[in-house]
């Protein structure tokens, strides 16, 4: 899950983890009365899920989705051509994203920008704490190009980011004196954070330092364990539903895991490995797997019919595929759930299924007797193939 | 021998009364595992389908039993507790089949094991399955959610992050001919308590298993550091797959560890690294059984 730049800005606030002041503004009004709180130079931001905000093009003609401004009018006058209008950038495809909000803050004195990151390592089972002195830039070519430049700490899941720890890093950045100092208080409140919240990333990048003296986190990027959501409504409640693809929203309503892709050929399959699988194998037989999709292992008549009705949404949908392993489940349940499903949705496009494990003798009776017309397959290859072809039939 | 597990282990399963832990240990004692006992807190005292004992902690159910394995069908808010109360009691081996657990709990938990002499599978696997010699490989040790019918009894040993693509290889290999030594799904979370390299190494020590099929995904660098290892000191024929070549990078398939990120972890550089070990990958998931059986030439 991703967060707005706002919301991450009022998260470094309740911990401590210095930021500039500043607000967000829903209104052109808004944003004008959040600028005359601030200082002579502000800064107005579009707030989107989505990099390469200052190069993007508003679909209204308006250049930039990052401003810098001196007044409270000019901030209105900016954020009346942000909000509201679609920005285009070249994370966000030629869609583009809605602007419903913008931040005003105080624009920064920058000395200079370090990169700053905490994330849940996998290989030492631990969060590892990660700094550079190469801020705002691409940091994995730094760490390919320039490893030099890149200062890790392990940090011991039971003890927690440990003193010496904050002077390695403070060090290794050629930090002294108090902004060393400040570089600390900022790292603790940042550590607090990333286990407080059950984040999976914090990155700040840049991290700067300015000529009178401060550490500023600048800008943010987040990443929440989905698993632990639970424990944190507060989190949760910060989702943005409209930056998601819809198709994905509507999935999660039925405890589907579904992914949109590009391709023509939809997918329905139990099992996330064999669901990653069946993608492959549609793009190996020559097609374009248009989503991943993991009806789990105990789908529900219900759920493969909600199923069937998210594939068929997708306007790039030509032909499914249903690849269906029963283990526990039973085959015949299955088969009985897509007849049912393929009775109130009107199927026009091919419809390849392959069953196989448990009572798959009874399932494929089940799906020969329906009036449902589908190509039945033996393997996984075979469906593919089948697949394939009948799209391009 | 198998490993970890034979027809003679004694389980328990911490989450007997929920209804997916109860209907997959109903399973399991069909399948004729030796299920000794549950655990519920508050349950205590009663007893799963007239025979299996309840107790209210592992501590009871081991001493009462004598159970050296715990299965865990915790809820996930609770899972990270019971592995831990698991290994306390000192059973040797934990399977923690519950999906969802926070990486935060994995990560204390692990850390807390580190010098206990307990072994954690998972958790977010479909478990452990050492087939019986019975039929439908009946009388075997089935620790999990696997379904016990399609294996059978044999030399090749299987490991894997996913459960439905373990159960696509051991159908093939069933209907090859070929039996299973022991099936270990070891989980698809990115913190998880035994790796590929790990199974590996005992099914290499193993002197029933003859041969090994090995099943990755996208996400994290294991499949690469078993290859590496394989290629040193392995001189069983292996057989591979990877699923999720077609993924995109940064989006997270399914499993909570499935994800590319900072182009770490693609299928590409796993099977590139399987092959330079001399291990035969299958191009596709109906291949995984054909492909064994030119690992084995």
């Amino acid at each position: 899950m991703n967060i707005h730049e706002y919301q991450a800005k009022e998260l470094f606030e309740k911990f401590g983890v210095a930021t500039p002041k500043g607000k967000v503004a829903e209104t052109l009004g808004e944003a004008a009365t959040a600028a005359s709180e601030l200082g002579s130079e502000i800064v107005v931001k579009a707030q989107v899920h989505a990099g390469g905000r200052g190069k993007g093009t508003f679909k209204n003609g308006f250049q930039g989705g990052v401003h810098l401004v001196k007044t409270a009018e000019e901030a209105g006058e900016i954020a009346g051509k942000m909000i509201g209008e679609t920005l285009v950038t070249h994370q966000t495809g030629e869609e583009g994203k809605l602007v419903s909000k913008v931040m005003v803050a105080d624009a920064v004195d920058i000395e200079k920008e370090y990169y700053l990151a905490i994330l849940m390592d996998r290989e030492s089972r631990s969060p590892v704490i990660v700094a550079s002195t190469e801020g705002g830039v691409n940091i994995e070519e730094v760490a390919e190009q320039t490893p030099e430049k890149i200062f890790r700490e392990v940090i011991h899941p039971l003890l927690g980011l440990q003193p010496y720890e904050i002077r390695n890093l403070a060090a290794g950045l050629g930090l002294s004196g108090d902004v060393a100092k400040q570089f600390g208080k900022l790292l603790k409140g940042l550590y607090s954070l990333f286990i407080s919240c059950d984040c999976s990333m914090v990155e700040v990048n840049p991290l700067v330092t300015t000529p009178d003296g401060q550490v500023l986190a600048l800008d943010a990027k987040f990443d929440f364990d989905d698993n632990a959501l639970y424990r944190h409504p507060d989190i949760e409640a910060l989702h943005d539903p409209t930056e998601e693809d819809p198709r994905e929203v509507e999935a999660a309503k039925y405890d589907l895991n579904y992914i949109g892709l590009d391709g023509n050929i939809a997918c329905l399959v139990n099992g996330a490995g064999l669901a990653m699988a069946t993608m492959d194998i549609i793009k190996q037989s020559g097609g374009e797997p248009a989503n991943f999709l993991d009806v789990g292992g105990g789908a529900t008549q219900e759920q493969v019919r909600n199923a069937f009705k998210i594939i068929l949404s997708d306007p790039n949908v030509k032909g499914i595929l249903v690849n269906i392993f029963g283990g526990i489940m039973d085959c015949d349940v299955i088969a009985k759930g897509i007849v049912a499903a393929c009775g109130e949705v009107d199927l026009n496009i091919p419809l390849v299924v392959r069953l196989e494990g448990n009572n798959v003798v009874a399932g494929k009776e089940t799906l020969a007797n329906s009036d449902v017309d589908l190509i039945p397959a033996d393997t996984l290859a075979d469906a593919a193939k089948k697949a394939v072809a009948a799209i391009s039939a | 021998m198998a490993i970890l597990v034979d027809e003679n282990t004694k389980i328990l399963i911490q989450g007997i009364t929920g209804s997916f832990g109860g209907r997959h240990a109903q399973l399991s004692l069909d399948y004729g595992t030796k299920l000794v006992a549950g655990v519920t807190p508050g349950k205590g005292g009663q007893t799963f389908s007239d025979t299996v004992p309840i107790f209210d902690t592992v501590k009871q159910a081991v001493a009462e039993t004598g159970a050296t394995v715990s299965t865990i069908f915790v809820p996930p808010p609770f899972a990270g507790d019971a592995i831990l109360e698991a290994v306390d009691a000192g059973v040797d081996l934990v399977v923690a089949i519950t999906e969802g657990i926070p990486v935060m709990d994995m990560m204390k938990v692990r850390a807390a094991m580190k010098d206990s002499g307990t072994r954690l599978i998972g958790p977010n696997c479909p478990g452990v399955v050492t087939p019986g010699t019975g039929e439908n490989s009946h009388g075997g040790c089935r620790i999990g959610i696997a379904p016990g019918y399609i294996h059978k009894r044999g030399k090749v040993g299987v490991v894997s992050r996913s459960g439905t693509l373990t159960y696509e290889a051991v159908y093939q290999l069933t209907s090859l001919g070929l039996g299973q030594s022991t099936c270990v799904g070891i989980g698809g979370d990115p913190i998880n308590g035994t790796s590929h390299l790990d199974i590996l190494k005992m099914f290499n020590e193993d002197p029933e298993t003859e041969a090994i099929i090995m099943i990755g995904e996208i996400g994290g660098t294991a499949e690469e550091e078993a290859a590496a290892w394989a290629n040193e000191n392995c001189d069983k024929p292996i057989a591979g797959f990877i699923a999720g070549a077609t993924a995109p990078p940064g989006r997270r398939m399914g499993h909570a560890g499935a994800i590319v990120s900072g182009g770490k972890g693609t299928a590409e550089a796993k099977i590139t690294a399987m092959r330079e070990a001399g291990i035969e990958v299958a191009d596709n998931p109906s291949d995984m059984g054909e492909a064994l059986v030119r690992a084995m030439g």
